[in-house]
C-alpha cells in the first residue's frame, strides 16, 4: 500500500493549501500541541545528529568513573554531564543515542500496524458478509488480552529482541486502526460519491484505497499519533522486563532495566532515562490532542 | 434483559473458543521442540521423552490434541507447573488475591481522586485547576509507569524510609488467610500491626498500578460532565432555581456517570497489564509476576494456562461491565 494515493483531494490545488492553512490555524490554538510539537521536533533532531551531539560514544566505558554523579552534584563533574551508568559509560550520550530507538520504534511500529490495520479493516468494511466476521472475530480476539501480556507471549515465542518486540508490538495495536478504518469505510461505502464512481466504473480496488481511504483519514492521522507514543511505552516495557531491545542497546527501556540494582544508591541512572520516555511520549501525545482537535470537525466548536 | 443477557454471551463464544486456540498454539509454536523446550536446558532422556509426549499427546494428530486440551481445562485441569511442580490452577488461585488486591485498591484511588477532580475541572472550565488538572492527567496518562514506580521507591523508601522497598506484608506476621486480602485478613484477625504492614506495603503499587486509570478517569469525567452541564434538562434544573450542588451533584453527575462506569470497567485490561510491571517493580506475589518470572524459568505450563485465565478475566469483567451497562441504561437493552 503506497502512501501517495492516498493524498487528499486534487494534489496541487489551491483547496489544498488553504485546507492545511485550517488545519495550522486550529492545531496552533493549543498551545500545549505546539509545544508537543517544539519538543518533538528537537528530539528528531537530537536522535538524527546524535553522533554530532554525544561527547561519548554510547558503549564506551570509563573503567575510571563508575556510577558518576551529574555535573551538579558533589562528586560529579562537567566531563559527564548526567553523570555514568554502573560501567562507566555516559548516561547524556546513551539518551541521545536512545532518542533513535524509541522514534524508530514508534516508527516501524505504526507503519506495520497502519499497513495491516487499514489493509483488514477495508476488506472487512467493504466486503462485508464473511470476511467482516472472520476479519473483525481475529480482532476481538487480539484485544481480548491485554496488550502487554499478549505481546510479552509473542516475544517469548519470537525470541527477546527489539525487532521481534516491534512486530509483537505492532501486532497489538494493529486491530484499532482496523475497526477504525471498518467503521469509517461502512459510513462512507453509502454515500452519493462512492456509488457515483463506482457508477463511473471504478475496480474494487480504486474504490477501496483511492475513493473511500482519503475520508477516513482524520481519526486514522489521530490513532496513529496515539500509537506511536503507545509503541514507545510499550517497547520499553518489553525492554525493562528484559524482553525487548538487549543490552548494551542504549534504549532507554533497556538501560532501566539494568539500572534497576542501582536505585537506592545512584538516583541518576534511573531518573534520567525514564525521565526521557517520558518527555517523548508526553509531547506525542500532546501533539495527539492538537491533532484530534484540529481534525475532528465535531470537536472543533468547543 | 435476560435475552441481552444471552446474546451477549453467545457473541462471546468464538473469543472463547479462539482464547483457548491461542492458549493451545502457543505451546505448539515455541520454537523447537515442545517437550524439550518444557525441560528446560536440563533435557531429558530419549525414553523420558517418549514417555512425555505421550502424556502431554503430542503424538496424536492435531485436532485430537486441542480436543483434549479443552477437555482438560473444562474439567479444571490447568497443568502442573514445572518449576513448582505444583497445579497451575492451585498456584494462580494462591496468587490472585494478591493481584485482586492491589488492583482493588489502585483503582480505588483512582476513582477517588479522579471523579470530583474531573467533576471540578468541568465546573472551573478553563481555570487554572482545570488547566493544570488536564496536563497533570496527560503526564500521568503518558507515564511509564515501571519508571514512576522507581521513582517512588527512590524517594519514599530509599530517602524518607516511609515504605518498604517490596513484598506485601512483613515477614513476621503470619495468618491464616480468609479473604485473601491482606488488609482485610490482618484486620480479621485482629492484628493492628500486621494491618499496618499491609497497608505501608499496598500503598506505593496501588498509587503506581492507579496512576494511568486515574488520568483516564479524570478526563473521562471531566469530558462527560462538560457534555451533560450543556443538555436541556441541566438548564431546566438550574432554571428551576435548584442549588449549584444540587444541579451538578444530582442532575449532571448521575448522567455523566454512565461513561465513567463504562471507561472504569474498560481499565480492567489495563490494570492487569499494568500489574505486569508493577508487580515485578515492587516484588508484588500477584499474577503479574508469576507470568514474568514463569516466561523467564521456561515454565510454559504456567505461561499457556496463565494466558488463558487472564483473559477468561478479562472476558468475564467486560461482560459483566456491559450487563451493569445495560441496567443502568434501558436504552442499551433495546438496540
Amino acid at each position: 500500500m503506497t502512501q501517495t494515493e492516498i493524498a487528499p483531494m486534487a494534489a496541487g490545488s489551491p483547496d489544498r493549501l488553504t485546507g492545511l492553512k485550517t488545519f495550522w490555524h486550529y492545531f496552533s490554538v493549543n498551545r500545549g500541541a505546539v509545544i508537543g510539537l517544539f519538543v518533538f521536533i528537537l528530539l528528531v533532531l537530537a536522535a538524527l545528529f546524535a553522533p554530532l551531539l554525544a561527547p561519548y560514544a554510547p558503549d564506551v566505558q570509563d573503567k575510571t568513573a563508575f556510577l558518576r554523579p551529574p555535573a551538579w552534584q558533589a562528586g560529579g563533574s562537567t566531563q559527564y554531564l548526567l553523570g555514568t551508568d554502573p560501567v562507566g559509560r555516559d548516561i547524556l550520550s546513551r539518551l541521545l543515542y536512545g532518542a533513535r530507538f524509541s522514534l524508530l520504534i514508534g516508527a516501524v511500529v505504526v507503519t506495520l500496524a497502519l499497513t495491516g490495520g487499514i489493509t483488514l479493516g477495508l476488506l472487512a468494511g467493504y466486503f462485508r458478509g464473511w470476511v467482516d466476521v472472520a476479519i473483525m472475530r481475529v480482532m476481538d480476539l487480539i484485544l481480548a488480552f491485554p496488550s502487554l501480556l499478549l505481546a510479552l507471549v509473542l516475544v517469548t515465542i519470537l525470541g527477546p529482541g527489539l525487532f521481534n518486540a516491534m512486530l509483537a508490538i505492532a501486532l497489538v495495536l494493529q486491530p484499532h486502526f482496523a475497526r477504525l478504518v471498518r467503521a469509517a469505510v461502512m459510513a462512507e461505502k453509502s454515500r452519493e460519491y462512492v456509488v457515483a464512481a463506482k457508477v463511473a466504473g471504478a475496480g474494487h480496488l480504486r474504490l477501496m484505497l483511492a475513493t473511500i481511504l482519503p475520508n477516513c483519514l482524520a481519526p486514522l492521522i489521530v490513532q496513529g499519533t496515539l500509537s506511536f507514543s503507545n509503541a514507545i511505552l510499550e517497547a520499553a516495557a518489553l525492554g525493562f522486563l528484559g524482553l525487548g531491545a538487549q543490552p548494551p542497546t542504549p534504549e532507554w527501556g533497556t538501560m532501566l532495566a539494568s539500572a534497576r540494582e542501582f536505585i537506592l544508591r545512584a538516583w541518576w541512572v534511573v531518573t534520567f532515562p525514564g525521565l526521557a520516555i517520558l518527555i517523548t511520549v508526553l509531547a506525542i501525545n500532546l501533539i495527539g490532542d492538537g491533532l484530534r482537535d484540529a481534525l475532528d470537525p465535531k470537536l472543533r466548536r468547543s | 434483559m435476560l435475552r441481552y443477557l444471552l446474546n451477549k454471551i453467545a457473541l462471546l463464544i468464538p473469543t472463547l473458543v479462539g482464547i483457548t486456540i491461542c492458549a493451545f498454539a502457543f505451546v505448539r509454536l515455541l520454537p523447537g521442540d515442545p517437550i524439550l523446550a518444557m525441560a528446560g536446558e536440563h533435557g531429558v532422556a530419549p525414553a523420558r521423552y517418549e514417555e512425555l509426549k505421550e502424556q502431554f499427546g503430542y503424538n496424536l494428530p492435531i485436532w485430537e490434541q486441542y480436543a483434549r486440551y479443552v477437555g482438560e481445562v473444562a474439567t479444571g485441569d490447568f497443568g502442573v507447573s514445572i518449576s513448582s511442580k505444583r497445579p497451575v490452577l492451585e498456584e494462580f488461585k494462591t496468587l490472585f488475591p494478591a493481584t485482586l488486591e492491589l488492583s482493588f485498591f489502585a483503582m480505588i484511588f483512582a476513582m477517588v481522586l479522579g471523579i470530583p477532580a474531573g467533576i471540578f475541572a468541568a465546573v472551573k472550565r478553563g481555570s487554572w485547576f482545570d488547566q493544570s488538572l488536564m496536563g497533570t492527567a496527560l503526564v500521568g496518562y503518558s507515564m511509564p509507569i515501571f519508571w514512576w514506580g522507581l521513582l517512588l521507591i527512590i524517594f519514599f523508601s530509599g530517602y524518607l524510609g516511609w515504605t518498604p522497598v517490596s513484598g506485601r506484608i512483613g515477614l513476621q506476621f503470619f495468618f491464616k488467610p480468609i479473604t485473601g486480602f491482606m488488609t482485610i485478613d490482618s484486620l480479621l484477625h485482629g492484628k493492628w500491626d500486621a494491618f499496618r504492614s499491609a497497608l505501608s506495603h499496598l500503598v506505593l503499587p496501588a498509587i503506581v498500578l492507579g496512576t494511568i486509570p486515574l488520568a483516564v478517569i479524570a478526563r473521562q469525567t471531566r469530558s462527560a460532565m462538560l457534555e451533560v452541564l450543556g443538555e436541556d434538562y441541566v438548564r431546566t434544573a438550574r432554571a428551576k432555581g435548584l442549588s449549584a450542588a444540587r444541579v451538578i451533584g444530582v442532575h449532571a453527575l448521575r448522567n455523566a456517570l454512565i461513561p465513567v462506569v463504562t471507561t472504569i470497567g474498560l481499565q480492567v485490561g489495563t490494570l492487569l497489564a499494568g500489574a505486569i510491571l508493577t508487580e515485578t517493580i515492587f516484588a508484588w506475589p500477584g499474577i503479574g509476576k508469576w507470568m514474568v518470572d514463569s516466561i523467564f524459568k521456561r515454565d510454559y505450563v504456567v505461561v499457556q494456562s496463565g494466558l488463558l485465565l487472564i483473559a477468561l478475566i478479562v472476558m468475564a469483567v467486560n461482560l459483566i461491565v456491559d450487563v451493569l451497562y445495560a441496567v443502568i441504561n434501558p436504552r442499551i437493552r433495546a438496540a
